[in-house]
């Protein structure tokens, strides 16, 4: 190989690589609209393309080694794989090359699935122009791959929980037990968030004191658990893997107590949606939220009694402050399990309560059906209301309290329920929390929950690598499901920290130095902080931590020299895409 | 004539149909995409994706750069509000696409070429409408003489 062959020292030029494409027919979800040998025909001979096949399945394991094989026998240095979405595979065929020598970045999967045979079945011809042009725009990418190394950073052996609710608690015992120190930090002088307020709760009749009583003990029996009460995170500095903590233990104390960790578990939690006064008649005396109703029955041991008059009959109201057009738009999930087991409740303290349920839907889902069908049987009644006309509370001249509802199962027949208590099932709300948001730089969703990357598949991670989010702080959840977030986080922690070093994903953003002037623009566009003034060969420079950046992007349209490209993403790929899709007429 | 009407008299002159370039993002609006296709939902095969990790990291540059080479129109599937990287990435990507519209305008485009909404992971059938309409807007664009 001569010198004038080569781009960068070492590197091939784009026309030099050695690609080996495969275009699958995924059993016939492909095949039975794109004709995929046309595919293989027309990209075979494209620069750069060494070997080109079609594949029943791509991702079968034989498949899997045929294309080793081929890596070996032809010497190939980059992979294109046209199949289904990205999101299915990608980590599959990274690994396919690199356990046959090649960098896993210099592999591209070409989604013709998703976005071309099952969205075109209507119009097979479109579907294989298109699967063309796009395998194209993939090898053409492929073409400007360099590889990349994955940085590799020491990870400290500790952990931070924010939050000392059920679910901080019970994450925190998980992370000391898979071998971990841990930090617990709670705001509040007292640990157990909602759930140690709680008597009875569902679905195994526990009470909530007694559940934190015991979790609390099991957090004091080990020594790897340090617990700070009445205490607040009050900054974070370094970076993933190694974050420093300052803990500031009573507001009192002037001096900060810092911790070093690798990963930080924000458990804080939820609050309750409080009406305005006047909202179902809220503020008047008898209409209560389903928190204070709780507390009320919590508190009795015979039949109920309210601000010392005796409650023989209860109207509860369901969906306040949830499924609110403009407003909380989501369902709390927790409130009408906790009020089907409220009534429940109330039946065993009192069998001669009459309780009468105005709702909108009933969302008892799973096993929570059977508690529904239980109060049912213990006598509680269920109306639907219309959803425009919802039920008005009111306390007449005579002091009686009434609730008037429209029952859409008969017809929307009117009808006025005098009750001796109103309780407005009370849907849940996200905790104010600005200064931890801003200083972990968590994501909040439109809805004001802190989102994760993906609800499906990285539950309890957030973009901000080694922080991570579980329970009611992620939206409405009942403690079942916050503890399992709860837990997720630990393994999570485990995955990153256990193994005494973790990857960072190296498709971060990078400035080309030579190009930059450092009019300082990137700076203010990167709200990670990843971009700092450098000196490189004499000039004063931006330069981008590897480690701090997050591989958005957000810099790259801002520099007005545009000398920073994001790795895997770079202006010169997406142009090559760009250029390339066109040499392909799509009829 | 309605919009739908010009895509298919478009069409019918051309034999060909509007090429929509579209830019989407992994984690929000990609899989939107993917779940149009999961349901079978049809859109013209004149639209293709680039999928990157974050709205706010498109260039004005590319927009302009895509339609200036042959693509009809750009259609950007924005994270809007969901964006798990950047608070403010709707402020930014309306930047980006008045920033390529101005381009546009300076190449002697329509501006009307870009087009922006936010998609999110399950907008299946949001998304497959708003190309069909940014597909017959743009035929219609095309049947007006417009460059
Ligand atoms: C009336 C009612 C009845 C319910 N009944 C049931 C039931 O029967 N069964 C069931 O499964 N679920 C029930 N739930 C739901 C249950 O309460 C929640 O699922 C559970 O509390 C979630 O736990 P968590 O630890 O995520 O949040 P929380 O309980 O809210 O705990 C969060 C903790 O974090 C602390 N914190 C907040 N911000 C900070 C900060 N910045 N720094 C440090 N600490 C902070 C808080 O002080 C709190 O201690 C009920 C809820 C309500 C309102
Ligand atoms: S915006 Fe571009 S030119 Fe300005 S400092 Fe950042 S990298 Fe350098
Ligand atoms: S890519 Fe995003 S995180 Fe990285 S430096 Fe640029 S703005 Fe910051």
């Amino acid at each position: 190989m001569n010198s004038e062959e080569t781009t960068v020292a070492g590197q091939l030029s784009p026309e030099q690589r050695r690609i080996g494409v495969y275009v699958c027919h995924c059993g016939g979800n492909i095949s039975d609209y794109v004709d995929v040998q046309r595919v293989v025909d027309a990209i075979k001979d494209e620069p750069g393309v060494i070997v080109a096949r079609d594949t029943i399945f791509a991702c079968a394991d034989a498949t899997q080694e045929n294309m080793e094989e081929d890596i070996h026998q032809y010497g190939l240095d980059g992979l294109v794989v046209a199949s289904c979405s990205p999101k299915l595979h990608t980590v599959t065929f990274r690994g396919v090359a690199k356990r046959a020598g090649i960098n896993p970045y210099q592999y591209t999967q070409v989604n013709i699935r998703e976005q071309d045979s099952w969205t075109h079945g209507d119009n097979p011809e479109g579907a294989t122009h298109k699967a063309i042009s796009l395998v194209k725009a993939g090898i053409a990418r492929t073409r400007l791959t360099t590889p990349l190394e994955p940085l590799v950073v020491e990870t400290t052996q500790k952990a931070l929980v924010v939050g000392g609710g059920i679910t901080g608690l019970r994450a925190a015992i998980g992370l000391a037990d898979v071998g971990l120190e841990v930090f617990l930090v709670e705001k509040e002088q007292e640990l157990g968030g909602w759930v140690g307020r709680f008597g009875t709760m569902y679905p195994h009749d526990r009470r909530g004191s007694e559940l934190i009583a015991g979790l609390v003990g099991e957090v004091r029996r080990r020594s790897s658990i340090t617990v700070f009460t009445n205490a607040e995170l009050m900054a974070k500095s370094g970076s993933f893997g190694n974050y420093v903590a300052a803990i500031r233990v009573n507001s009192d104390l002037p001096e900060l107590i810092h911790v070093e960790v690798g990963s930080i578990v924000v458990a804080t939690g939820f609050d309750t949606y409080q009406p305005e006064a006047g909202e179902y008649g809220y503020g008047i005396d008898g209409v209560v939220t389903l928190p204070e109703f709780k507390a009320l029955i919590d508190a009795s041991s015979g039949p109920l009694v309210h601000h010392g008059r005796p409650v023989k009959t209860i109207a509860y109201i369901y969906c306040v402050g949830s499924r609110q057009p403009g407003a909380n738009e989501y369902c709390s999930r927790y409130c009408c399990a906790a009020t089907a087991h409220a009534a429940l409740q109330v039946s065993g303290l009192d069998r001669g309560v009459h309780q009468y349920h105005l709702y909108r839907d009933i969302r008892t889902y799973g096993k929570y059906e059977l508690m529904y069908t239980d109060s049912r049987k213990n006598g509680s009644v269920y109306m639907k209301f219309p959803e425009d006309t919802p039920p008005s509370v009111a306390r007449t001249d005579g002091g009686q309290l009434t609730v008037t509802t429209h029952d859409t199962l008969t017809g929307g027949e009117e009808l006025t329920i005098p009750a001796d208590l109103v309780v407005l099932v009370t849907g849940m709300v996200p905790r104010k929390n600005e200064e931890l948001m801003g200083l972990l730089k968590l994501p909040v969703g439109t809805d004001g929950f802190f989102n994760e990357i993906h609800p499906k598949l990285r539950p309890v991670e957030t973009v901000v690598d080694g922080v991570l989010i579980a329970g009611a702080c992620q939206g409405p959840k009942n403690s079942t499901e916050s503890v399992a977030a709860g837990l997720a986080a630990v393994t999570q922690s485990a995955a990153i920290l256990k193994k005494g070093f973790a990857e960072l994903d190296p498709q971060v953003a990078e400035v080309n130095a030579a190009a930059c002037t450092w009019c300082e623009k990137c700076i203010d566009a990167c709200p990670y902080s990843a971009i700092e003034k450098a000196e490189v060969a004499g000039r004063t420079v931006a330069a981008i931590s590897p480690s701090t950046c997050k591989g958005c992007g957000g810099c790259v349209p801002v520099c007005p020299e545009d000398a920073i490209d994001l790795r895997g993403y770079t202006d010169a790929q997406i142009r090559a895409v760009i250029d390339t899709m066109l040499e392909e007429p799509v009829a | 004539m309605s919009a739908v009407a010009a895509a298919e008299v478009h069409e019918k002159h051309t034999g060909s149909v509007p090429r929509i370039l579209v830019f989407s993002t992994n984690n929000i609006s990609d899989p939107g995409i993917d779940l149009a296709g999961s349901q079978h939902m049809h859109y013209s095969p004149g639209v293709e994706v680039i999928s990157l990790p974050c709205t706010s990291g498109i260039k004005p540059s590319w927009i302009a750069h895509a339609i200036d080479q042959g693509f009809d129109g750009v259609f950007i599937a924005s994270d809007g509000d969901e964006c798990a990287y950047l608070p403010d990435c709707a402020k930014r990507a309306a930047r980006i696409v008045s920033e390529a519209q101005a381009q546009l305008t300076e190449l002697g485009h329509d501006p009307q070429r870009v087009k922006m909404a936010a998609i999110c992971s399950v907008c299946a059938e949001p998304f497959t409408r708003q190309v069909q309409q940014f597909s017959a807007t743009l035929a219609a664009l095309q049947a007006a003489g417009a460059k």
